[in-house]
């Protein structure tokens, strides 16, 4: 760590319409220093960045980079001045090759004119290696798995000249082992004297690869400090203000009349002979790595997709889903995965979104039912705690993690009894993951079913009361509560018998 | 009031900047041309703004979803010519007007199944249907003139209500209509839903196939409305009506601050944008500019109030 800090913001103040994003915060990221930022849904952590990018304009504060005042309006400038940013959401051309993305709007040309592939290919793969990614150039990104795809667009972001690299909740999707493959990219860059912040809302992973930690809460910085010096506890009590402690302790319930009982599920190319039953007041875990089938076995099971055979039975009755208004008749909830693509109509408003799949239910011979409406909307913003300016925001300006429970706040809204939860907490902050576990507590007690799908190990551990774990679309094992070890699970989970 | 006032100000609503440019439109051309306030003038005017502001509303519709529909014209052309012919072989009108009604919205709906269910993209479905649809007017009226309407039916266009021509208060239930069904239903809620995010309204539930059929079809039957009322403008059934209208309603549409990317859009920006087109070239005729130069500026207009909406939503 060096004497001056690489990039230095001071004072940074940053309104929205109706929302104070940031209150004049101060944050430091020397050379070579991987630099945690945390804090809750909407406090401006990405605001910040944003800033930093030339994404937004901060109203007033200054920036420094290596002691110079600079002004940042755009993001070619910011990546002049080596700032570089990966983002959650890709931006990859998935039918290009990897070395096509590299080159992307700036392909090389040989004398003739035409395209130089050879250099294409070799300096992507010196890159990569760099990196110590090990993969053929001219692999297409839709062939890679999704960690490999968030490798490769760290790669390509991560430019020899790049003096600061911003990671913006990089690892919501990764399986532990590939965390580790992130991780050591973190390293290398780290050796390079590179500057890293680092956005998750995963503590342990602060602790793992972080020098120094920074909380904002409510636009406001809190706190700096070495990571050492202080606990999960600690920080958590910093960023909430308030304690957490047993972060998976809720009650089980004793089960009551199977729900879901599924049969030699099969849709071809996803997943083959998949049978298994949940119970009323059961939370069921889905473990596997991503892309082994979990999120398309629960949309054939949702009516999003077709099954190629198999039965399902719903509280004893045969149940054959041509379209999701049939899974939603059935009182079936499913939060997707992907909430931007699948759960959001982002250009539209907060209560809009909420009420979605509910406007069946709050009509009058097709008119709406306004009150019912916008109470129903408070309601639930209510509920899910959702850091919104009023229901009329619309939903594409809130922060990821508010997004995320505006779409729990749909299913809830529209009086569900099986909910299918596909990684609910990505991207939550732990206060809202605290609340969303007693949420689906509360369900179960309810006597509903909660099957709960997600890639992040200590949460399916500690919530579920059984597990079914996945590998390549078959289910490899249904444990118990009491059979539930990482080491059993990780083994089903790929594929090792 | 108040309230609607300072939202008015900091530019909340969408419809803003157009009623401010249309009023200072109308101020200068009132001031420039001593014919342009006078009744026949407005008369005029609000007769050619009615028919294809009928058009654009349904065209409103199908933005709103996120398509597009290039058909419109053909429609109403197939309105035009079924109604004309049917009332010359002395079917009663409302019967004739019915048929023509039915008919232009089924073949609103075929354009709904093309896109839905062949998965045909928007744009090639409707041009598709706006080539056979005239092909089909051109066939059963041998390309030739419709004369000999009844009486009632061509008198229609020439009455006036309160000093105002008949299609203009045709228009005005068409908006009421609308304006009710886009802001008020479970199917403007979805129809909003649906074009901001296609699968996120399908996996909430939205019926999309008959939303995408009630879309189309409600754009054919607008054009049945349309194709009826020029009918009886015109006295008489006209193969060729409603050529190049697809365009003018998108711009309509458009200019009034729908997205072609879908999600946005409303029926009191369809019709300002209506307006203020037909308001633009009618005060130029007055004025005596060439005919050229108002095609040049209705082409930046539409251009440049799309940019302005971008601005608009880039800040809010
Ligand atoms: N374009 C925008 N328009 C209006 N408000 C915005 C906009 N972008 C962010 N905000 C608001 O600013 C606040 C801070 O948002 P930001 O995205 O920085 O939060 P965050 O800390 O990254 O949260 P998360 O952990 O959920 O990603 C939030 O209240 C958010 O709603
Ligand atoms: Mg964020």
């Amino acid at each position: 760590m060096g004497d001056t800090a690489f990039i230095e913001l001071n004072q940074i103040v940053k309104d929205f319409p109706g929302v104070k994003a940031l209150k004049g915060v101060d944050f430091s990221v020397y050379p070579g220093e991987v630099h945690g930022l945390i804090g809750e849904n909407g406090a401006g952590k990405s605001t910040i960045i944003k800033i930093m990018m030339g994404v937004h304009q901060k109203n007033s504060g200054s920036i420094k980079i290596n002691g110079d005042e600079v002004i940042i309006d755009n993001i070619i400038q910011a990546g002049r001045l080596g700032l570089a940013a990966v983002y959650q959401d890709l931006n990859l051309a998935m039918d290009l090759s990897i070395g096509e993305n590299f080159f992307i709007g700036n392909l090389p040309k040989k004398k003739s004119g035409l395209v130089n592939w050879k250099y294409v290919y070799e300096e992507t793969e010196k890159t990569l290696k760099d990196l110590k990614i090990v993969i053929d150039p001219r692999k297409k990104i839709s062939e890679l798995s999704p960690a490999m795809q968030e490798m490769v667009a760290i790669a390509k972001t991560v430019h020899l000249n790049s003096k600061l690299v911003i990671f913006d909740e990089p690892t919501a999707l990764l399986t532990n082992e590939e965390v580790e493959i992130l991780f050591d990219i973190i390293k290398t860059l780290k050796k390079r004297n590179v500057a890293i912040v680092y956005i998750s809302h995963r503590l342990e992973e602060i602790f793992d690869i972080c020098d120094r930690v920074t909380i904002f809460k409510d636009g406001e910085w809190v706190d700096t400090t070495d990571v050492e010096e202080i606990d999960e506890d600690q920080l958590i009590n910093k960023m909430v203000g308030r304690n957490i402690t047993e972060m998976y302790n809720i009650g089980h319930q004793s089960p009551g009349d199977d729900v879901i009982r599924v049969k030699n599920l099969t849709r071809e190319g996803n997943f083959q002979n998949i049978s298994f039953d949940v119970k009323a007041g059961e939370i069921f875990g889905f473990f596997g790595l991503v892309g082994s089938g979990r999120t398309e076995i629960m949309r054939a099971i949702f009516g999003a997709d077709k099954l190629t055979s198999g039965s399902i039975e719903l509280n004893g009755k045969p149940y054959k889903p041509k379209s999701p208004i049939d899974g939603i008749k059935k009182g079936i909830g499913f939060l997707p995965e992907d909430r931007k693509e699948q759960g959001l109509a982002l250009a539209l408003s907060v209560k809009h979104n909420i009420n979605l799949s509910s406007y069946k239910d709050i009509n009058r011979f097709s008119f709406v039912d306004k009150k019912q409406e916008n109470s129903r909307a408070d309601k639930y913003i209510d509920k899910m705690s959702i850091k919104t300016p009023s229901r009329r925001q619309t939903v594409g300006n809130l922060s990821g993690g508010n997004q995320q429970k505006v779409v729990i706040g749909k299913w809830l809204c529209n009086d569900s009894n099986i909910f299918i939860f596909d990684e609910p907490t990505v991207g939550i902050d732990v206060g809202a993951k605290r609340e969303i576990y007693k949420l689906m507590e509360e369900l179960a007690a309810a006597g509903k079913a909660v099957i709960l799908i997600s890639s992040y190990l200590p949460e399916v551990m500690g919530l579920s009361d059984r597990m079914a774990v996945i590998y390549e679309g078959n289910l490899t094992a249904v444990l118990d509560r009491k059979d539930f070890s990482e080491e059993r699970i990780l083994k089903h989970a790929s594929g090792i018998k | 009031m108040k309230k609607l006032i300072n939202k008015f100000k900091e530019g909340k609503i969408a419809e803003g900047n157009l009623i401010l440019i249309l009023i200072a439109i109308i101020i200068l051309l009132a001031i420039f041309s001593p014919k342009f306030l006078t009744a026949n003038n407005i008369k005029n005017l609000v007769r050619q703004t009615s028919i294809i502001g009928v058009v654009a509303i349904g065209m409103t519709f199908v933005i709103i979803s996120g398509g597009i529909d290039l058909s419109v014209g053909s429609i109403l052309g197939v309105a035009s010519i079924i109604s004309s012919m049917l009332m010359v072989s002395g079917l009663p009108i409302f019967l004739a007007i019915i048929v023509a009604m039915v008919v232009c919205t089924l073949l609103g709906v075929i354009n709904g199944i093309i896109v839905y269910d062949g998965k045909v993209p928007p744009f090639i479905a409707t041009l598709g249907m706006m080539t056979a649809a005239r092909g089909i007017v051109m066939l059963i009226s041998n390309a030739r003139m419709i004369a000999g309407l009844p009486r009632t039916f061509s008198n229609f266009a020439q009455i006036t209500i309160l000093g105002m021509p008949s299609l203009f208060f045709v228009w005005l239930l068409v908006i009421i209509a609308t304006f009710i069904v886009t802001s008020q239903t479970v199917i403007g809620r979805n129809l909003f839903a649906f074009g901001s995010n296609p699968e996120a309204a399908r996996l909430s539930g939205i019926n999309i196939r008959t939303l995408t059929y009630f879309i189309y079809g409600i754009s054919g039957f607008m054009c049945a409305i349309a194709g009826i009322l020029m009918t009886s403008r015109l006295s008489n059934g006209i193969p060729t009506a409603g050529t190049g209208y697809e365009l003018d309603a998108i711009a309509a549409a458009v200019v009034g601050g729908a997205s072609l990317s879908g999600g946005s859009g409303t029926i009191i920006g369809t019709v300002l944008g209506a307006l203020l087109i037909a308001i633009i070239r009618n005060g130029g005729n007055l004025l005596g500019i060439n005919p050229f130069i108002l095609q040049i500026s209705v082409g930046v207009l539409i251009v440049v109030s799309v940019m302005i909406d971008q601005r608009r939503k880039a800040s809010v």
